[in-house]
C-alpha cells in the first residue's frame, strides 16, 4: 500500500531545509522498500515547526517537525509510516491549539491540498464559487460581494463590491481584472502562502471578478522577489486553462513578473508597471475602475481579496459577514514576524486583541526579552507600544489611534530596538522607493533621513522640524507612500521620546 | 529597422511581441540569459517595441531588479527589511558588506520569510532562514570554493 507523506514545498519551508527532507525521505523509503507518494502542499504556517512533514494514516493526517534530514532514518524506524512514536510527532495536526484556536477561511486549503493538482482542489471543494457565479447575472455576483461585506485586503480596506459594481456599469471596453501580488510590506507573507500553497482559489477568484464585470482578461502581478510563488502559478494557470474552457468561462490569465519596486504595489504604479513603464503613481480621478489598465474599466484587488471570493460564492455572502466586528467583516490572514518565538499565520475573526495574537498565539519574543515595539500593517504602519496591545484587531479601532491594519503583517521589536533608528529607517526606504512624482515625499523622505540623522548626534532641537516634515508629507503627497511614511516616524517619536533625547 | 541578432534579441521580441507593454517580460528573459541587460540592446529593443532609447532606458534604470552590470558569480541577497530588522539583520548585512570576493552581496527589502529571519536568497531560488554571521561565513565559503 503507498503511504502518503507531505513535506511543504512553501518557500519558509524551503529556506528551513524541506527539499534535503523530501529528498531523504525519499531515499530512506526506496531503501526500506516502503511505497510512499510524496506530496509538497503548501505551508500550515506554523514556521517554528519547518520543515513539518505530515503522513497520511487511517486515523487523519500526523505531524512531525521540525524535520530535518538527519532525523529522517529514526523516523523510519519509529514507524513514521502508521503515524508512530518519536520526539518530533506531533499528534494529529488539526490538533495543535495554534490550528484549532484559528478560524481559516481564505486559507482553508493552504497547507492541506497539492497545490500543483488542479483534481486535489476540486476534491477539496474548489471550483463551487465559479459555478454558481456562472448561473447568476454579473450584477448578483456584485451583490453577493457587497453582501459579504469583504473590504480589500491589500492595505485601503475598500469595500470590494462597491469597486467591482463601478467597473460593472463602466460602459468601455475591454475591461480587465488585475491582481495585486506584489505583496511588499515587511512583516507580510500571506499573498506568498497563498499563492504557493492554493493557487488555483485565487485563480476561481480572478475569473468570478471576470464574470461580474464583464472581463475577460486578467494579469497577476508578483513581485520578482517571489519566484516559487510565480512558478506555482505559471503552472495553475495553464492548468486552469481547459477547466476553464470547459466550463465556457472566458478568462486568460497572464502573469506578470514585478521587478524590485515596492511602490508599484500602488494600484495605479502597478498599471503602468504593466503597460511597460516605470512604477510612477497616477494621480486620481480617475480611478482604476473607470479608466486603468490601457485606459479601460479595471478591477484591482489584492490576492487575498480575490482569494476570498469563491467562497462567499459558494458558502453564501453570511459565511463572511457573521464573522468579526463593526465593519471589518470576516476574517483577516494575520501574519506573525520578526522577533517573535511562534511566528507564523494566524487566519482568525476581525475583533481580538492585538495582545491575544502576540501572548496566545506568538508567545512572546524569540530573544526571550520583553516585546517594546510592534510594527502593525507594513513599513508605512504605526509602531505601537505595550500600552496599546490590548486595542482589538479592526480597521477602525486601529484608525481611531492613528495606526492601520494594513495587510496584517505584525512585526514584534524586544527590548534592544532603537525607536530613533527605526524612524530614520522610514524615512530612508521612503527615500529609496519614492516614484518620484511629487516633491513631499521624493525631497521629504531625504530631508528626513538628514533630520534624522541629526537628532540622533544629540541635536534635539531637530524635533520640531522633524515634526513640520511630516505634517508637509502627510498632507502634500500624493499617495500613502508619502502621506504615510509619518506614521511609523511620528508613532516612534510619540510612544518612545527616550529614543529621541 | 531590423533588429540585430545579437544576444538573441531577436528570438526573445519574438516570443512577447513587439508591444511596448511587453518590455518588462523581455527585459526579464534578458537578464535571465545574460545576467544584466547589455548596453547595446537598448537601441535595438526601443526601435522593435516603438519606444524612444530614453524610455527604454528608464525603465531598465527605474526598477532595482534589472542590472546594468554584470553581477558577481552568485548574487546573495541579505533581506533589510524591519521583520529580520528585529532579529539582527542589520548587523549580519554589515557582516557581510565586508567580505565580497567574487560574490554579488546586496540588500533586498523582505523574502516573505519574515517569521524566519534573518533571511537570504542565493541566485535568486535558494532561500536560507534564521542566517547567523556563522552561517552566513561558511554559506559564502561554499559559493566561492563551487564553480
Ligand atoms: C506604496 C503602496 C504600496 C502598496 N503595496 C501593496 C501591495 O503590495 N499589495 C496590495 O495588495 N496592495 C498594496 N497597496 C494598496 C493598493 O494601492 C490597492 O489599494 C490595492 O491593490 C487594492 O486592492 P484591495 O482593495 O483588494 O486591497 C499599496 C499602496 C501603496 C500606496
Ligand atoms: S507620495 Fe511618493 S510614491 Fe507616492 S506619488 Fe508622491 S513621490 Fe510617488
Ligand atoms: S522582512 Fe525579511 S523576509 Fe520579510
Amino acid at each position: 500500500m503507498t503511504t502518503t507523506l507531505y513535506v511543504p514545498g512553501d518557500a519558509a519551508a524551503l529556506a528551513l531545509g524541506a527539499d534535503a527532507v523530501a529528498a531523504a525521505i525519499d531515499r530512506e523509503a526506496r531503501r526500506r522498500g516502503s511505497e510512499v507518494r510524496i506530496v509538497r502542499n503548501g505551508s500550515r504556517g506554523l514556521f517554528w515547526l519547518e520543515p513539518l512533514v505530515e503522513v497520511a494514516t487511517s486515523s487523519g493526517r500526523i505531524a512531525y517537525g521540525p524535520v530535518a534530514a538527519e532525523d529522517v532514518p529514526a523516523l523510519f524506524a519509529a514507524g513514521l509510516i502508521d503515524g508512530g512514536d518519536h520526539r518530533l510527532r506531533l499528534g494529529p495536526i488539526e490538533r495543535l491549539p495554534y490550528l484549532a484556536r484559528q478560524r481559516r477561511i481564505v486559507t482553508h486549503r493552504v497547507g492541506i491540498v497539492d497545490p500543483g493538482s488542479l483534481g486535489d482542489y476540486l476534491a477539496h471543494g474548489g471550483g463551487r464559487g465559479l459555478e454558481h457565479a456562472r448561473r447568476l447575472r454579473p450584477a448578483e455576483i456584485v451583490e453577493a460581494v457587497t453582501d459579504s461585506g469583504l473590504r480589500g485586503r491589500g492595505g485601503a480596506a475598500f469595500p470590494a463590491g462597491i469597486k467591482w459594481r463601478t467597473v460593472l456599469d463602466a460602459a468601455a471596453t475591454p475591461k480587465y481584472v488585475v491582481c495585486n501580488a506584489d505583496e511588499g510590506d515587511s512583516g507580510t507573507y500571506s499573498d506568498r502562502m497563498l499563492m504557493e500553497g492554493d493557487p488555483f482559489g485565487l485563480i476561481e477568484g480572478m475569473a468570478i471578478a471576470g464574470l461580474a464585470v464583464g472581463a475577460t482578461r486578467g494579469y497577476l502581478y508578483v513581485r520578482s522577489e517571489y519566484p516559487h510563488a510565480i512558478a506555482r502559478l505559471e503552472a495553475a494557470v495553464a492548468a486552469a486553462a481547459p477547466w476553464l474552457r470547459e466550463q465556457s468561462v472566458d478568462f486568460a490569465i497572464e502573469v506578470r513578473k514585478g521587478a524590485g519596486s515596492y511602490v508599484c504595489g500602488e494600484e495605479t504604479a502597478m498599471l503602468e508597471s504593466i503597460e511597460g513603464r516605470r512604477g510612477q503613481v497616477r494621480a486620481k480621478p480617475p480611478l482604476p475602475a473607470v479608466a486603468g489598465l490601457f485606459g479601460r474599466p479595471t478591477v484591482i484587488n489584492n490576492v487575498i481579496t480575490l482569494a476570498s471570493v469563491p467562497a462567499i460564492l459558494a458558502e453564501g455572502a453570511a459565511g463572511c459577514r457573521d464573522h468579526g466586528v463593526g465593519r471589518s467583516r470576516g476574517t483577516l490572514p494575520f501574519q506573525l514576524a520578526g522577533n517573535i518565538r511562534y511566528g507564523g499565520l494566524v487566519e482568525v475573526p476581525f475583533g481580538l486583541s492585538l495582545r491575544q495574537l502576540l501572548d496566545d498565539f506568538g508567545g512572546g519574543s524569540r530573544s526571550g526579552r520583553p516585546l517594546r515595539a510592534v510594527q502593525v500593517g507594513g513599513p508605512l504602519g504605526a509602531y505601537l507600544p505595550a500600552s496599546q496591545f490590548d486595542t482589538a484587531l479592526d480597521y477602525e479601532a486601529f484608525a481611531a489611534i492613528g495606526a492601520t491594519l494594513g495587510h496584517g503583517g505584525i512585526v514584534a521589536f524586544d527590548d534592544s530596538v532603537d525607536m530613533a533608528r527605526q524612524a530614520r529607517y522610514a524615512f530612508a526606504f521612503c527615500a529609496a522607493e519614492s516614484c518620484g512624482k511629487c516633491t513631499p515625499c521624493r525631497i521629504g523622505s531625504v530631508r528626513g533621513v538628514e533630520v534624522m540623522d541629526r537628532l540622533r548626534a544629540g541635536d534635539s532641537s531637530q524635533i520640531e522640524l522633524l515634526r513640520s516634515l511630516c505634517d508637509t508629507m502627510r498632507h502634500g503627497s500624493l499617495c500613502a507612500m508619502g502621506s504615510m511614511t509619518p506614521n511609523p516616524v511620528l508613532s516612534a517619536l510619540d510612544h518612545f521620546p527616550e529614543d529621541f533625547a | 529597422m531590423e533588429v540585430q541578432e545579437g544576444h538573441g534579441l531577436a528570438a526573445i521580441i519574438r516570443r512577447h511581441g513587439r508591444r511596448p507593454d511587453a518590455l518588462l517580460p523581455i527585459l526579464h528573459e534578458i537578464q535571465e540569459t545574460h545576467g544584466h541587460i547589455p548596453a547595446d540592446l537598448v537601441a535595438p529593443l526601443a526601435v522593435a517595441l516603438g519606444l524612444s532609447r530614453a524610455e527604454v532606458h528608464g525603465v531598465v534604470s527605474y526598477y532595482s531588479h534589472f542590472r546594468q552590470a554584470p553581477p558577481g558569480r552568485h548574487v546573495v541577497r541579505v533581506c533589510c527589511a524591519e521583520a529580520c530588522q528585529a532579529v539582527g539583520a542589520e548587523a549580519l548585512a554589515e557582516h557581510a558588506q565586508r567580505r565580497s570576493g567574487d560574490l554579488t552581496i546586496e540588500p533586498v527589502y523582505c523574502l516573505g520569510l519574515c517569521a524566519v529571519g534573518p533571511a537570504v536568497q542565493v541566485d535568486e531560488t535558494h532561500l536560507h532562514a534564521r542566517m547567523t554571521p556563522e552561517k552566513l561565513d561558511a554559506l559564502l565559503a561554499r559559493l566561492e570554493r563551487a564553480s
